[in-house]
């Protein structure tokens, strides 16, 4: 747990450039992502409970506010995870585009947030 | 012009853990921060510790984290580090005294890649000749130090010391692909390990610490192909 917690402090506390901030959004949405996915499986399970718990929880909880929110965190973790994936595995096999890195992460940043403010606003549009 | 000077120090023989000195140093805007490091040394506190050689940028002694990043002591200057200056030693490596570091560790990585030339045949009357082309081939990666500032700025090695290091696989990329070298396969094998390339997440932060300018990130990449390609 020390080593991790240290690991956590080197990872904050490094001033590294767009390429350092890119991993550190990259395990933070990776890590919000395996959350979803454990919540997602045990509110599925839900259904081998009875009908009346799983419709509460999908009919009721999720369609929430709080709910929605975390939902529009969700879409955000999920675009830029799979973006930055992209990024990373196009730098992978053409080594040579690493000289512009930084360039290439705002660039991704940029894609990333037009397909995510539509994406929010239909999300969110639920709650008005 | 008036610096302050935050100093990570931790003596193993008194101290139980690190702690912050604080020292006020007089320097010129173009002084370096191993100047500053020298001024505390002979005139404030003898028992400041740091290792430093050459003190201009060639032999990698002075490698240590500058107001949070990987640089060399020697090639900072004090008109870029503001009025307070931190320096820490090089993360996960084990203090020796102060910015002193344990270098050992790294240069095990170092030798476990077989960083000479290998060639069995005779070799001939003068020199083994190379073309200039081929000798461009791989000189970005002649120009390391070995002053570990990529490696311990690397998050995966932050996380795990067993992983080989950039710096490891600069030295091999300097040799695979040098066309009067015969140890590539060997070397190949060696980095295709999983505390091997494969635990470079790309992060760039090798790059941005590397005082020799060496793109180090394609470097791996290049091996990252070759080893798919050639094993």
């Amino acid at each position: 747990m020390t080593a991790v917690l240290e690991s956590i402090y080197r990872g904050i506390t490094y001033r590294g450039n767009e390429g350092h901030w890119a991993w550190i959004l990259h395990r933070v949405s990776g890590l919000g992502i395996a959350l979803f996915l454990s919540l997602h499986i045990v509110s599925i399970f839900l259904v081998g409970i009875g009908p009346k718990a799983y419709g509460w929880v999908h009919a009721t909880l999720y369609v929430s506010p709080p709910a929605k929110i975390l939902e529009v965190f969700l879409i955000f973790g999920v675009l830029y995870h799979a973006a930055n994936g992209m990024r990373i595995i196009i730098i992978d096999f053409f080594p040579a585009l690493g000289k512009y890195q930084r360039l290439i992460v705002r660039i991704e940043l940029v894609i990333v947030i037009l397909v995510f403010i539509p994406a929010a606003i239909i999300t969110l549009a639920s709650l008005f | 012009m008036k610096v302050t000077m935050r100093i990570r120090r931790f003596n193993p023989e008194k101290d139980k853990k690190p702690w912050w000195g604080e020292y006020t140093v007089d320097v010129e805007p173009t002084d370096r921060v191993l100047d500053a490091l020298h001024q505390i040394k002979w005139y404030q506190d003898g028992t400041l510790t740091l290792r430093r050689s050459c003190a201009h940028g060639i032999c990698g002694s002075d490698a240590m984290v500058i107001n949070g990043r990987n640089a060399l002591a020697c090639k900072v200057l004090m008109r870029d580090v503001g009025k307070v200056c931190q320096v820490e030693p090089l993360r996960s490596m084990r203090i020796v005294k102060d910015l002193v570091v344990d270098m050992e560790p790294f240069f095990a990585k170092y030798r476990a890649v077989l960083p000479y030339l290998i060639n069995e045949e005779e070799p001939p009357e003068k020199e083994r000749l190379q073309s200039p082309e081929a000798r461009e081939r791989f000189d970005d990666t002649t120009k390391c130090i070995l002053c570990a500032a990529c490696t311990t700025s690397c998050p995966s090695y932050w996380a795990n010391q067993d992983y080989i290091g950039p710096a490891a696989i600069v030295q091999a990329h300097r040799f695979i692909f040098d066309d009067r070298d015969q140890g590539a396969l060997e070397r190949l094998q060696i980095l295709d390990d999983r505390d091997g390339v494969w635990r470079c997440r790309t992060v760039f932060n090798c790059v941005q610490a590397c005082p020799r300018d060496i793109d180090v990130t394609k470097a791996i990449g290049e091996v990252k192909l070759a080893i798919l390609e050639e094993l």
